[in-house]
Formats: C-alpha cells, sequence, structure tokens
C-alpha cells in the first residue's frame, strides 16, 4: 500500500521557520497569508492490507516519524 | 573510575570530549555505535555533533543503535550519562530527559559563549560548583531551543531537575541572555532520578585555559568526586523569578 504520512508541529509550539516564511510572504505582497506551520511529508510503501497498514503505520509514527512531545500526525493510506 | 565517550555516525564533538578528559586525567574509553558493550565504564559521554545526519529530527535516529539499548539499560540501573548538545537531543528523543530540542528561535546557527547557571548543586554533575554560580561556556547549535509542556515543565522546576540555565553576566535569567528562545532559559536538565544530565552548552570545550576557559571541568570532577566521594549535599536552590 502506498502511504502519505503528515507530521506537523502541535499547536502552540513555536515554530521559527513557519514566522519566517510568513514574513516572507508578506513582503511578496500575500498580506492575507497567515498562522504558517512548516511541517513534514513522508511518502512510503507498507505490506499488507489496509487495515494492517494503518496499524503498523500508527506505530510507526510513535516510535519514530513523529515526536509525541511536539508534533502531531496523520496519515493517508491508498493504492 | 572510567569514562566512555561514543561515536555516532556523524558525531563531531567525541575526539573532544576524550581529550578533555585525557587534560582532566580522567581515563577515557570510545565507545562504537554498532557495540553493545559499554566495556564496564561507570559514566557515559553523549557528545556533540549531527549523529545520523540529523535526519528526521536532531538525535532521533541515534537513539536505534544497538549502544543506545545498552546506554538506556545503563540509566535505567543508576548509571551515570551526560549528554551534551547532540547528546542532549538523542537523550530527549530516547526517553531518558523530558522534552525536547527544537529550531533556535533566531532560526541561525549559534556559536558563541554564553554564561550559565547551575541551580541546583546536589547531584552528581554539579556537586563541584557553587550555589548559582555562573559559568562561561561555549554553545554551537541549530536546534537548541527547549521546549516542554506547561505540566513538564512544572514537574522540572517543582523538582529541582533544571541544572543549567542561561543568564546575563550578572547572573540574571533575562529573555537578553536566552541565546535559543529556549522556556524558562533552560539550558540543562536532570532525570527524576538524578543520573541522567543533558546540556546544550559544551563543557568539554571549556576544560583548558587554552581553548579560552575552565568553567566547564565542574561537571567532569563532580561526576569523579561522586563516584568516589559520593553525592554532595544539598545546598539552597536559587531563588525562583531571579
Amino acid at each position: 500500500m502506498r502511504a502519505k504520512v503528515y507530521v506537523t508541529l502541535k499547536p502552540g509550539v513555536l515554530d521559527p521557520a513557519g514566522k519566517a516564511i510568513e514574513r516572507a510572504l508578506h513582503a511578496l505582497g500575500f498580506e492575507e497569508a497567515h498562522d504558517v506551520r512548516l511541517g513534514k511529508y513522508i511518502e512510503l510503501h507498507v505490506d499488507g492490507d489496509a487495515t494492517e497498514a494503518a496499524g503498523r503505520l500508527d506505530d510507526m509514527c510513535r516510535k519514530l516519524l513523529a515526536n509525541g512531545v511536539i508534533e502531531d500526525y496523520r496519515f493517508e493510506v491508498g493504492e | 573510575m572510567r569514562w566512555g565517550v561514543v561515536t555516532f555516525p556523524g558525531s563531531l564533538d567525541d575526539a573532544d570530549a576524550l581529550h578533555a578528559l585525557e587534560a582532566l586525567g580522567e581515563p577515557a574509553v570510545a565507545l562504537w555505535h554498532k557495540d553493545r558493550s559499554l566495556q564496564g565504564v561507570d559514566c557515559v559521554v553523549l557528545p556533540g555533533g549531527f549523529s545520523y545526519g540529523d535526519y528526521l529530527r536532531a538525535g532521533a535516529l541515534a537513539r536505534f543503535s544497538p549502544v543506545m539499548e545498552s546506554v538506556v539499560g545503563f540509566a535505567a540501573a543508576g548509571g551515570l550519562v551526560l549528554g551534551i548538545c547532540n547528546g542532549f537531543q538523542v537523550l530527549c528523543e530516547s526517553g531518558l530527559l523530558p522534552g525536547a530540542l527544537i529550531r533556535n528561535r533566531s532560526l541561525s546557527f549559534i556559536c558563541t559563549t554564553v554564561h550559565c547557571r547551575v541551580e541546583e548543586t546536589d547531584t552528581p554533575f554539579t556537586g563541584a560548583y557553587g550555589h548559582a554560580e555562573v559559568l562561561a561556556l561555549p554553545i554551537k547549535h541549530g536546534e537548541g531551543c527547549y521546549v516542554a509542556d506547561p505540566a513538564t515543565l512544572q514537574a522540572l522546576e517543582d523538582d529541582r531537575q533544571v541544572l543549567l540555565r542561561y543568564v546575563d553576566a550578572a547572573g540574571r535569567a533575562t529573555e537578553a541572555a536566552n541565546p535559543n528562545g529556549s522556556l524558562r532559559n533552560i539550558a540543562g536538565i536532570t532525570n527524576a532520578t538524578r543520573n541522567v544530565f543533558g546540556l546544550m552548552p559544551h563543557p568539554e570545550h571549556a576544560c583548558e585555559a587554552l581553548c579560552g576557559g575552565v568553567d566547564g571541568a565542574g561537571f567532569f570532577r563532580s561526576v569523579r568526586a561522586t563516584l568516589t566521594d559520593g553525592l554532595p549535599t544539598r545546598t539552597a536552590s536559587v531563588p525562583p523569578g531571579l
């Protein structure tokens, strides 16, 4: 199964990179952009059926792909 | 007693840590990330650098190396573990210390000398220092901003686990003296059982006058004194709000 994992900073965790991007967007005239948060996007292939893969992905996220102290995660399992 | 300094792929300060220990007259051996044996050492040093290229997150991949399995067991059994800079990040990612280290507030890599205040002296790592002693220590990191949720921070303060804070030359923990945005100016913490210590400043680069100062030597001397003479007794904490 193809899987897509999205790792994002928890609300409230300082994101200086997101702030810097927001300032750059404003400097380019995109004044309407706010609350920029920079995260990670991970693609991978997982063996097994969708249910099995989802369980394993959750494990992967908790053990490695995301740091639960500062990050949230979600994932999509497709063909 | 004997020290062990771990080398991960991407470690930079392992040789410097071994050199500093040698300069202090301390016997030390190199430990390899693929080895499970800690060679019977009494204190493990996780050095600075960019273990595994800082891929994914700083310190995230080093925790799965064979040597870290042994270090986690060693710490659980009460063994002394000192994590410097990237070593601090590895300790947080391993769950041996609470919280996490994220990108500096400025987004810049910082390489400078800062002042730090020793908050507690009744630990194996800080017993050689005086009450609220202010040290000049080098820092060099891009991801040194210490964060934890409010409950964890409060628990760290209540249990006196914050051992080192960024301060100005007069010893005040001001916003201006905070180089990287760390919550509550935290530069170093210990675990609840006080046998694991992580700090962002580099004491191993401050052990010889030739390198600009010797304020870092006390951390190593403290460990030596603890293992020789026992744990130092408590002196008063730094008053809150300073």
